[in-house]
């Protein structure tokens, strides 16, 4: 398997507080990442960090070999590769949903636009949006403007897809619609990296999981039905625990 | 109130009202690209140009437009800088309502969340892409209502452009009262003419501002 | 730069001259204001208040005073009233008088705002402690009105100090008319003493309302 993404010796720190310390992650291509963690562990930090949106102190990312440098010219050459789904949809207010899947195809990468309707019509369709192309996002509801955010998202056609916490924000009815939006694309063998406390959808969807506290992988494992079976390390333990009641 | 009277001072408010519209627009539309130079200045914390923009900004907000006219107009003569009354009254009005213009366009563009540049970002578009087709569209409609109290507000203050001889409805109205002391029909007719000039701005602006109250794209 | 007239604002007691000038303006503007912020407050009240006829008749004296530029009010009050009821009402009283009209409308729609602004759960959930209405009003919502309205009256200072400029126009002698006079005196010695008194007014006038209205954005940063 050829190797997607590398990160090798982060270090990110927002003033003082020492955010991420010394993290080191290499994804291969078709594989699926879910990190997870207390809030205020680094997590979303971290996929911020992989797009650029946050500087680094040190370390080195690269993305198909190509290096992940905040502030730097190639940077939107390289975010092209990296799709990327916020927790708060973040759709462009002012346009329609096929608006705003086509804008940045024919804008940033000069695609004709009957070319890039046609296929977000397709996957439109496939996310079962197709009748809302012509809605405005205040018109639909949370599960439907996230999958358009995701849509929008493989319209350009990335290496790999972060997703930060795309759930958190919906009502409970709603988290499932998106969830299986994101189990088909990683049957479809799409290389991803997720941020949830959607424990059963970790479990569901992950090749691998990454336990991130406090700025560190404290472990990281393949075996994902015997992560939250058997935890190895003591943090671990202890934060799964916090997802059951006991009477 | 004789009818007579009003009918006979009609052309002569009529001309004065004409005059403060074109000095007024010019000034206005002077106001507005400072607006926008300014604004987008301190959205892209340019050096030095930033500073310029803020001493400004700071200058012309805490003067009266009345001295500021005056320093155009009778000051800056001495310096060799002369300039006509009109061109002194597009001047002022341009700077003064630039200084507002400048602070309703930041606080526009200060009203679009980071998120959304940082969304726009993360589709591979470039800083003027994701202000240019993401963040000035929703920025620009979000100043709108400010924009308009910005033009009746400057629209209001060209009242004061009598003070350097320009024939406006102000001027119009204290030389008949002076000279022929119709003092009812004079001011019954100024009323009526920055009812004219400035009524229809206002209905806009409150209609405008109701439409972005309760809806906005969609809606 | 002696032709530019700074001399001449040193000759005798003319700077003194100008200050007081200066000073004729903000004895205006400050009486003016806390008429305005007296009255505002309970204009702002009453526009709270359901009533179809109250609303009708605040709402057309807002629209006036927001659409009639200060001036032609002025000209109004100044020439009008003597003209219509025979009053000799002086300069300086319709100058406040006008201000104080225009102000308190001002202050009254900021007091209907910042009331308007206070959510509706607040009121809901002071019941539900079982406060009744004058004990929310006076523990929950005043105190919330109050900081939200304390750096907006400020402004309103700076706004009036800039608009009672407009005075000279009705001949009372302020600072601008106290800067013509002393140009007028000098013109054959001092020429361009123009650029000297017109700046040092600017100036003055910067210097007065510059730090309010610094207060002003100070204290709306702290409380917002």
């Amino acid at each position: 398997m050829s190797e997607l993404l590398k990160v090798t010796h982060l270090y990110k720190e927002f003033g003082t507080n020492v955010v991420l310390k010394d993290l080191n992650l290499s994804v291969n291509k078709g594989e699926v990442v879910v990190i997870i963690g207390p809030s205020g562990c680094g997590k979303s930090t971290f996929l911020r960090c992989l797009n650029g949106l946050e500087e680094i102190q040190s370390g080195v990312i690269t993305v198909d070999g190509l290096p992940v440098e905040a502030g730097k010219r190639d940077i939107t050459k390289l975010r092209q590769k990296i799709g990327m789904v916020f927790q708060s949809y973040e759709l462009f207010p002012h346009k329609t949903v096929l608006e705003n899947c086509i804008l940045a195809p024919i804008k940033v990468q000069k695609r004709e636009k009957d070319d890039a309707v046609k296929e977000a019509l397709e996957l439109l369709d496939k996310v079962g949006l197709a009748d809302k192309k012509d809605y405005y996002p205040r018109q639909l509801s949370g599960g439907q403007k996230q999958r358009v955010a995701i849509v929008r998202a493989l319209l350009m056609h990335p290496e790999i897809l972060l997703f930060d916490e795309v759930t958190a924000a919906l009502d409970p009815e709603m988290v499932h619609e998106v969830l299986e939006t994101m189990l088909a694309l990683a049957k479809a063998g799409s290389t991803m990296i997720i941020v949830t406390h959607e424990m059963s959808f970790a479990e569901a969807v992950a090749d691998r999981i990454i336990f991130l506290d406090k700025g560190e992988i404290v472990e990281e494992t393949d075996n994902v039905f015997g992560f939250f079976e058997q935890p190895k390390t003591e943090r671990a333990k202890k934060f799964l625990k916090t997802f059951s009641y006991e009477k | 109130m004789n009818t007579d009277i009003l009918i006979e001072y009609l052309p002569l408010y009529k001309d004065a009202l004409f005059l403060t519209l074109r000095i007024g627009w010019q000034g206005i539309f002077l106001a507005f690209v400072i607006g926008l130079i300014g604004s987008a200045i301190l959205h892209f914390k340019i050096p030095v140009l930033k500073s310029i923009v803020g001493v400004h900004i700071e200058l012309f907000r805490n003067t009266p437009l009345l001295v500021q006219l005056f320093f155009i107009y009778f000051a800056l003569p001495k310096v060799g800088i002369q300039v006509t009354a009109e061109t002194c009254g597009k001047l002022g009005l341009g700077l003064l309502g630039g200084a507002y213009m400048i602070e309703t366009f930041r606080s526009g563009l200060e009203a679009i969340p980071t998120i959304q540049t940082e969304s726009a970002l993360s589709l591979g578009m470039n800083d003027f892409q994701t202000l240019w087709h993401v963040i000035l569209p929703q920025a620009v409609s979000i100043s709108v209502p400010g924009l308009l109290a910005n033009v009746i507000f400057l629209l209001k203050e060209t009242s004061v452009f009598s003070t350097i001889s320009l024939m406006d409805l102000m001027f119009t109205a204290k030389d008949l009262i002076g000279m022929y002391a119709k003092t009812i029909e004079c001011l019954f007719l100024l009323v009526v003419f920055y009812l004219i000039m400035l009524l229809p701005i206002s209905i806009i602006g409150a209609i405008v501002e109701r439409r972005m109250r309760y809806g906005q794209f969609g809606d | 730069m002696a032709s530019l007239g700074i001399d001449v604002l040193f000759k005798g007691t003319n700077f003194l001259r100008l200050l007081q000038g200066l000073w004729v303006s903000i004895e205006i503007s400050l009486i003016s204001v806390i008429l305005s912020i007296v009255l505002g407050l309970v204009i702002g009240m009453l526009m709270t208040i359901h009533n179809p006829l109250l609303k009708a008749v605040l709402k057309v004296y807002l629209e006036t005073v927001r659409i009639m530029p200060q001036m032609v009010l002025l000209f109004i009050v100044y020439f009008g009233t003597t003209r219509v009821f025979g009053w000799d009402m002086s300069a300086e009283s319709s100058a406040i008088f006008v201000f104080t009209f225009w102000g308190t409308a001002e202050m009254g729609d900021l007091v209907r705002g910042s009331i308007k602004s206070i959510p509706n759960i607040q009121f809901e959930s002071a019941f539900a402690l079982g406060m009744d209405k004058v004990q929310t009003y006076i523990y929950i919502i005043l105190p919330q009105t109050v900081r939200r309205l304390i750096p907006l009256s400020i402004n309103l200072i700076t706004r009036m100090i800039k608009t009672t400029s407009l005075v000279m126009m009705i001949g009372i002698v302020e600072v601008l008319k106290v800067a013509q006079q002393i140009i007028e005196a000098n013109r054959k010695v001092s020429p361009n003493a123009a650029f000297g008194v017109f700046a040092v007014v600017f100036l003055l006038y910067f210097i007065v309302c510059w730090p309010i209205s610094r207060l002003a954005v100070y204290l709306e940063k702290r409380w917002a």
